[in-house]
């Protein structure tokens, strides 16, 4: 048996250098409180502490890829924001919470956001079963919840009036805007492949519609499950009638997808329309990949900086650390999210606009930000708008915007067609600003 | 696209599926036959296999087979030597205890996934296959390096057999697997051989990743649906026995792909877990395990 000896031998035993280990860790620990942003004591009034909006963020799971550039983007967003002195003079604090990409978990990211860390509100999600999943909760806790997700369940008016979507077109406006340019231009008899969940059910219903209004027809409907890894059992599927083949794909195993689908049709192969979802994060250099060449691709925001570009898009593109063809700075194989992440750049400006017009102090004036938030209608292209103009339609918590048609040829991706904004507009089926705060 | 055609692709694909299976859950039996350890983390030496195999071929210069050949070297050897490690400070401090080696690889597996993801990311990379080319059937084109695949898994696994039934290192295998304590006062060195067990184990479920890499890439995640379907093929097979094992991968692998091809994936996926079921109803043995007693 061991024999414990008294603890009062081990405080007469202290020797220098256990002495200064201690010391050292007691001023590191000090350090690390007085870093840390929750631990700041404020001598003033309360109206300067931070404003603080809770990220739920895809740091792990499927989203994991998308989840790093939402991350990258929105924090080189706050930086600005607060180098320039915040919102109505306070700083601008993000509050980081993992969701792992997973619904229950991002409903208790969001109640944690509004109970634990007394966020003003929450921000920042792509992934459209964890949007659903999570915006319940938002509109229980009442608090504003603002996703970067493209899903049609906003603007369909399935979520609460504490849900917007400001800086991201939504999916029913990006395809009736270019199924006329991809049945005039590549063909009318589709087969469509989508992932076998809300974002893709938007897909399949929306462009059936959209193509049938343009004279043309879906011949085939390939669903595929979100954690699929292997595609080619699903290719016989696909019709010799094919036209274009239509295909969106989130999820770590689009790569896989595009090599068979080039094994499967060699060179003799129908037209290709896809989704840039489908290639967000990958090199469109990777191995395997050569089959895409002269296919189209829809972009929200072009990957590769355009000959038209802005002077915004410079300064977006520096602020955010990726380079001309869409890649991190610091390492040209991380290639970035583009055509999503900007829309948490310009949600984050649209945050603070709405603040700064309702007069937000606290979070009793959540009620003042929904309203001046519906009271948005038109948001200019800017610095803060590097992606475009947007109209916003306040009942049904949605912007609208430009999208762009990009051909792959020569290893990049350039734009040959931009939609106009009525391009995309369609009847709105909801008006959350009828439901009570 | 025709019946016959049809069913030749499905065929194909499920023979892939099925040779990468049998591998990796030859290595989840094999470590359970000897050891009478469940391994929980064996998805993750498959994941790392994959992710060694992507860090291997980007430092290898040189054409995409030179930088493969390494990578099958050099990523199972990597992973057997982290397995026979785990063994030596994690399985062996705990006496090998059945409850406590579930929780002590469960516990490995979060470390070796989100290590993965932190030092590795989230994305999914690409390796360049060794041989690129493709094979045009009257109705469809096919991926050459899949049939290598095959070819290459049904080498490694002729050769894994006649280690263990041909050569010494099996019998010591087989010997310790019998009976432990009477193996040790034979003077056979049961803890080197339990380490080699485990590292064998993973390994083979290494060079099974390896393999897949260039066609499906190497994700942090990837090794989850390895374990369920080496499970569910251990299972149906029996514990511990070889045979079963490569007969139930092959059977799973099989109808997985053709009942994928012409019905759905879920569906393939229902039937495997429902055979389970059965076979843990029926015959909770396997279809080629012996009954205790």
């Amino acid at each position: 048996m061991k024999i414990q000896k008294p603890s009062r031998l081990a405080v007469n035993s202290v020797t220098r250098r256990s002495a200064l280990k201690g010391l050292g860790a007691a001023a590191g620990a000090s350090a690390v409180l007085s870093a840390a942003p929750g631990f700041v004591r404020y001598s003033q009034a309360q109206s300067s502490e931070p404003i603080k909006i809770g990220f739920q963020v895809h740091r792990t799971g499927i989203g994991a890829s998308y989840g790093r550039w939402y991350e990258r983007v929105t924090n080189a967003a706050a930086k600005l924001i607060n180098d320039e002195g915040g919102i109505n003079g306070r700083m601008v604090e993000i509050v980081p919470e993992d969701d792992g990409t997973d619904p229950k978990r991002g409903a208790e990211v969001v109640e944690k956001f509004a109970t634990r860390h007394n966020c003003d509100v929450a921000f920042g999600t792509l992934f459209s079963h964890v949007v659903i999943g999570s915006a319940p909760a938002a509109g229980e806790q009442k608090l504003p919840y603002f996703v970067v997700s493209e899903g049609y369940h906003v603007a369909s008016g399935g979520l609460n009036r504490y849900v917007f979507q400001p800086g991201i077109t939504d999916v029913r406006q990006q395809i009736s805007s270019m199924a006329p340019w991809v049945s005039q231009n590549l063909g009318k008899k589709v087969t469509m492949v989508y992932p076998d969940f809300a974002f893709g059910h938007d897909h399949r219903d929306f462009f059936s519609k959209a193509i049938a209004a343009q004279g043309g027809e879906v011949l085939e409907l390939i669903p595929i499950p979100p954690t699929e890894s292997s595609f080619t059992r699903y290719f016989p599927r696909i019709p010799s009638a094919t036209e274009v083949l239509y295909h969106v794909m989130v999820g770590p195993g689009v790569l896989t997808f595009v090599k068979e689908m080039g094994e499967h049709f060699g060179s003799n192969r129908p037209e290709i329309f896809g989704f840039i979802d489908s290639l967000e994060a990958v090199d469109i250099n990777s191995p395997g990949l050569e089959f895409l060449e002269g296919s189209h691709f829809w972009e929200a925001y072009p990957r590769y900086k355009q000959a038209n570009s802005s002077a915004h898009d410079a300064l977006y593109r520096k602020a955010v650390g990726i380079d001309d063809s869409g890649a991190s700075t610091a390492d040209p194989k991380d290639v970035s999210t583009a055509s999503h992440m900007f829309g948490c750049w310009e949600t984050l400006f649209t945050i603070k606009d709405a603040m700064e017009a309702s007069g937000y102090q606290s979070t009793a004036d959540r009620g003042k930000l929904i309203e001046a938030m519906e009271a948005i209608t038109t948001i200019a292209e800017s610095r803060e708008h590097p992606q475009g103009e947007k109209l916003f339609n306040g009942k049904i918590h949605q912007s609208f915007g430009k999208q762009h048609i990009s051909k792959v040829a020569g290893g990049r991706l350039d734009v040959v067609h931009t939609t106009s904004l009525e391009d995309g507009f369609y009847e709105p089926e909801a008006d959350y600003t009828t439901q009570a705060l | 696209m025709d019946l016959g055609p049809f069913l030749f692709l499905a065929t194909l694909e499920g023979l892939v599926t099925a040779s990468v299976l049998a591998l990796t859950a030859l290595g989840l039996s094999l470590v359970f036959g000897v050891m009478r350890v469940v391994n929980v983390a064996h998805g993750e030496f498959y994941m790392l296999g994959a992710v060694i195999a992507w860090f291997t071929a980007a430092t290898v210069p040189g054409p995409a087979a030179v930088s493969f050949l390494a990578a099958i070297i050099v990523a199972p050897i990597a992973v057997g030597a982290l397995a026979a490690a785990t063994d030596w400070l994690i399985l062996k401090r705990i006496n090998y205890n059945p409850e406590a080696t579930i929780v002590a690889t469960i516990g490995l597996l979060y470390m070796i996934q989100q290590a993965t993801l932190t030092f590795y990311g989230p994305d999914a990379r690409p390796v360049e296959a060794p041989i690129v080319f493709r094979i045009q059937f009257p109705w469809f084109g096919y991926s050459g390096y899949k049939i290598v695949v095959i070819g290459f898994a049904i080498l490694v696994l002729a050769l894994t057999w006649a280690v263990l039934t041909r050569s010494k290192l099996g019998l010591l295998m087989r010997a310790t697997q019998y009976d432990r304590e009477t193996a040790q006062a034979f003077g056979i060195p049961v803890d080197i051989v339990y380490a080699g067990v485990f590292a064998a184990g993973a390994m083979l479920a290494a060079i099974g990743a390896v393999l897949i890499v260039p066609i499906r890439q190497a994700h942090y995640l990837m090794g989850g649906e390895a374990l369920l379907l080496s499970f569910i093929v251990v299972i149906i097979g029996g514990l511990g026995s070889l045979r079963g094992t490569i007969v139930a991968a092959l059977f799973i692998g099989l109808s997985d792909g053709i009942i994928s091809v012409f019905f759905t994936p879920i569906l393939a996926k229902i039937l495997a877990t429902l055979l389970v079921a059965c076979v843990l109803i029926l015959r909770p043995q396997g279809l080629f395990g012996r009954a205790p007693g």
